[in-house]
């Protein structure tokens, strides 16, 4: 039997599009209200018909969830948020409603939830908002650092030694050893690159509240986001590495 | 709004629930039983279910059907090690399980249906009104096809099933409403046929589901199985019979080891005893609680696992883990308690009834649904993670496991070969990599207009929605155009089956109807002669002879009839003798009253 070709992916399009004339159209048509066609100013509901209003597909997840892009988030705010729109979308409370409002009520329920599991971890967010600030849908590469090239095509090898080795014998018992050892090292190192994240969010978030559009502020903003996106791919790199020797050695 | 019912279709017991003045209730029936035994039979009269289906188990094998909660959403391959325990006949006809009763085959949707009419028709009689909506619960571990086949089997038995949802859910909202808890709950819920393992953070009416895991094919049962396994291996040592050639016996033996299991959660020891193919006697032996218990101690260390990856997965250990709350019948196993006790480092929370709470649950989440209740949100999760087949037989994620439901992903497509026109997308559940691995859930074909290679732009959503379960659209990027999609599910009914099979019950349920009042009748027979026989016993010496010879001649007329097949005539036989022992029984009343209240009369007290 031939089997079925299987489906070619081009990418996650989860994040916003940045096709510009896109973006106007949909913008217009939000400002619209569905139902009554009268101009929407209220948030999420037609002022003169109290219907439901989908949520842009180009509003992006600090948008929806109220936020400025901000890399620093109160957890405990974002949950209160997340809880209240919920509480705002939830189809559970549309089943009274018209299909139209139960489908926004469900897309609308569906990007909320999206957007504070994006937001809720900080290395998501900030890959999101790496993504959002340069522009860039692709997924960011992971690549060891390099000062752990050599280092880590070593631990390849051990961890194949390892892995045809018998366990029970001396020599399984020493490579264990080494494992263990590795993988603390990197362990330290994962904490180390999560600490100089931080700093860069502080930066980040520092560079935004002030607001300054100079030169100086724009070559400091490029400096973050190019150190960001360095880093967010070590640490991806070295997260991979960390969790497939635990599950090796466990 | 028109009252929707809340609905706990389990493997052993099914229940229905309502909700009356802010408080959950369970629909009893008129003896006050509020389960229903999730069991149909097959019977000259027609199908029959709950109670008067569970006597046919050791009557009638071949043709009683229970734990058919097992096969919903499965091919016969999927049970194919455990066939030898069911002593009626199954199929499979494209993709889904057929069970033999009779002349026909049904689907595990279609008898469950016959469940889910039955609490139907019980929640009639007691609300006095027509009942068409419904909210259903599943093991949250159930996977997409499962939960299509529970939906399949609710627009079956004539309902609209309004939303599908959770048991552990549905449990922590009717421990949430009655002890109003903030903090994180792990609800452990160990039933018949399944476990499932849900971790909840209770905040502000905010019911937030952080992670669940289960197994949809573990439960008391397997524990019952051991037990059997036992008791055969013994008999056969000790008699040389082999029981598995005994269909009924077999039952009976099932049946035995049930209700002795049960015993050891009170007692430390307990006999058993078996009848013996052929009259060769019975087969006696004891059952210590230790002798259960180092046999089960296997199947209980098989829920840990679950609830340590649960924990896991909502980023928790242990001991932060506030109340656990324990539901399904197994939980009152003293080693499963000890079990959940240690591993959780507290001692579990059992002042509600475990039989009862999913259905109260239910019927909480019905109240949000029609608008009733306003306070109160529950946030669910999807068990397992949902992706697509992608080169190589690998699965590709696309919403993993344990994301906030609905959830949704958009994909896009395009094709490889110049004029393609068409795209077969595979779509899966499960955590492992490839694809022969997890379960396929259903196949459809992506029409693409005939173009060079790579520049069609078809962007597909996947949806789950708040049943756990998946939508899928397409859209044309190109041209903005939507298109539909026929999705053939891998182990489901089609759309055009279930609608056949909507027909088909309508078709029966006159017959179903007739079969029923019969066997109500007969039941009501059963209680009339019984309670009369008592009169008869306790206070006949208090009437005249003639009397006594009246109400003698009405019961057997009445035994007579209840031994046909006309309900009509059993009716009337009743009304003749409730007619003749009439006076019998104010002499009895009078008599007892006259010994607790000092010679008042029937007249004066009431
Ligand atoms: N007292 C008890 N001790 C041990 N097991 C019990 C007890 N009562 C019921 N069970 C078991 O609980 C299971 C049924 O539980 P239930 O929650 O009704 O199941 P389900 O949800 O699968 O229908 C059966 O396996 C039954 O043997
Ligand atoms: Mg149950």
């Amino acid at each position: 039997m031939v089997r079925a070709p299987c489906p070619f992916l081009l990418m996650d399009n989860d994040q916003p599009s940045t096709h510009s004339d896109r973006r106007r159209q949909l913008q217009m048509a939000r400002s619209m209200c569905w139902h009554c066609q009268s101009e929407v100013t209220g948030e999420y509901f037609c002022e003169r018909c109290v219907k439901v209003q989908p949520v842009s597909k180009e509003t992006d997840y600090f948008t929806c969830l109220g936020f400025p892009r901000r890399l620093t988030l109160d957890p405990k705010k974002l949950e209160a948020k997340f809880y209240e729109l919920s509480r705002t979308f939830h189809p559970d409370f549309y089943q009274t409603k018209s299909t139209d409002e139960q489908a926004i009520s469900l897309s609308n329920a569906a990007v909320l939830n999206t957007a504070y599991r994006t937001l809720r971890d900080p290395i998501q967010r900030a890959e999101y908002l790496l993504a959002l600030e340069t522009g860039s849908v692709k997924d960011i590469r992971t690549s060891p650092p390099a000062d752990l090239f050599e280092e880590i095509l070593e631990l390849q090898d051990t961890l194949e030694e390892y892995r045809a080795s018998d366990r029970g014998s001396d020599q399984g018992h020493r490579l264990h050893t080494t494992l263990q050892t590795e993988q603390e090292a990197l362990e330290r190192r994962k904490v180390e690159m999560e600490s100089q994240l931080r700093r860069l969010f502080a930066d980040w978030d520092k560079l935004q509240d002030a607001g300054a559009a100079t030169s100086s502020a724009k070559a400091e903003r490029d400096r973050i986001l190019k150190q960001m996106r360095e880093l967010l791919s070590h640490r991806t790199y070295i997260n991979n590495i960390v969790n497939d020797l635990a599950a090796t050695i466990a | 709004m028109a009252r929707i019912v809340g609905i706990d279709l389990g493997t052993t017991n099914s229940l229905v629930a309502y909700m009356h003045d802010g408080q959950p209730c369970i629909v009893p029936d008129r003896n006050g039983r509020t389960m229903v035994p999730s069991v149909v039979a097959l019977t000259d009269n027609g199908l029959i279910v709950g109670d008067s289906a569970k006597e046919h188990l050791t009557r009638n094998p071949e043709r009683t059907v229970y734990s058919v909660k097992r096969f919903m959403g499965k091919g016969l391959a999927d049970v194919q090690n455990e066939l030898a325990y069911f002593p009626y006949t199954l199929t499979e006809t494209g993709g889904v399980i057929r069970i033999r009763l009779g002349q026909k085959s049904y689907s595990p949707p279609q008898i469950s249906a016959m469940i889910l009419k039955e609490l139907k028709l019980r929640a009639e009689a007691y609300l006095g009104e027509s009942i068409t909506k419904a909210v259903i619960t599943v093991p949250a571990y159930f996977n997409d096809s499962q939960r299509q086949a529970t939906k399949d089997a609710g627009l079956i038995a004539g309902l609209e099933v309004l939303r599908i949802i959770n048991e552990p859910t549905a449990a922590s909202l009717a421990y949430g409403l009655q002890k109003n808890t903030q903090g994180t709950i792990a609800v452990y819920d160990f039933g018949g046929g399944t476990l499932d393992v849900s971790i909840l953070k209770l905040k502000d009416g905010i019911f937030e589901v952080l992670a669940t895991n289960g197994d949809t094919h573990l439960g008391g049962d397997d524990v019952d199985r051991l037990l059997v396994d036992l008791f055969i291996a013994e008999i056969r040592e000790l008699e040389g019979i082999d029981i598995s050639d005994h269909p009924d016996h077999m039952q009976a033996v099932r049946l035995e080891a049930e209700r002795a299991k049960i015993r050891l959660s009170d007692e430390l020891k307990t006999d058993i005893a078996i009848e013996l193919p052929e009259n060769k006697g019975r087969f006696t032996r004891e059952l210590t609680r230790d002798q259960l218990e180092s046999l089960a101690t296997s199947v209980i260390e098989r829920t840990l696992a679950p609830c340590r990856m649960a924990i896991k997965d909502a980023g928790l250990t242990p001991k932060d883990i506030d109340e656990v709350v324990l539901v399904g019948g197994s939980t009152r196993m003293p080693l499963v308690r000890q079990r959940v006790e240690a591993l959780f480092g507290k001692p579990p929370h059992c002042h509600l009834n475990p039989d009862e709470v999913v259905a109260l649950g239910a019927a909480v989440q019905a109240d949000i649904l029609s608008g009733g209740t306003t306070d109160m949100l529950l946030l669910d999760v999807t068990p397992l993670s949902l992706g697509i087949e992608t080169m190589g037989g690998v699965m590709s994620s696309l919403i993993r496991r344990n994301t906030t439901i609905p959830a949704s992903a958009k994909e896009l497509f395009t094709t490889y070969v110049d004029g393609q026109t068409g795209v077969d997308i595979h779509i899966l559940q499960g955590e492992r990599e490839l694809v022969k691995d997890n379960r396929s859930l259903a196949r459809f074909r992506l029409k693409v207009p005939p173009l060079p290679a790579g520049v069609p732009r078809i962007e597909v959503t996947f949806l789950i929605d708040a049943n756990g379960i998946l939508n899928v659209t397409a859209t044309d990027m190109r041209t903005g155009q939507s298109q539909s999609i026929e999705v053939k599910p891998s182990y489901g009914l089609s759309d055009t089956e279930v609608e056949r099979m909507i027909e088909d019950s309508f078709k029966f349920a006159a017959e179903d109807i007739g079969a029923r009042k019969l066997i109500e009748a007969r039941l009501d027979a059963e209680s009339l002669i019984k309670a009369t026989d008592k009169s008869l016993a306790e206070a006949g010496h208090l009437v005249v002879r003639e009397e006594t010879d009246a109400i003698r001649t009405a019961l057997s007329q009445l035994s007579t009839a209840k031994d046909g097949t006309d309900p009509r005539a059993i009716r009337a036989r009743m009304a003749e003798l409730e007619q003749a022992a009439k006076h019998l029984n104010t002499v009895m009343l009078d008599d007892s009253l006259k010994k607790g209240l000092h010679g008042k009369k029937v007249s004066e007290v009431s």
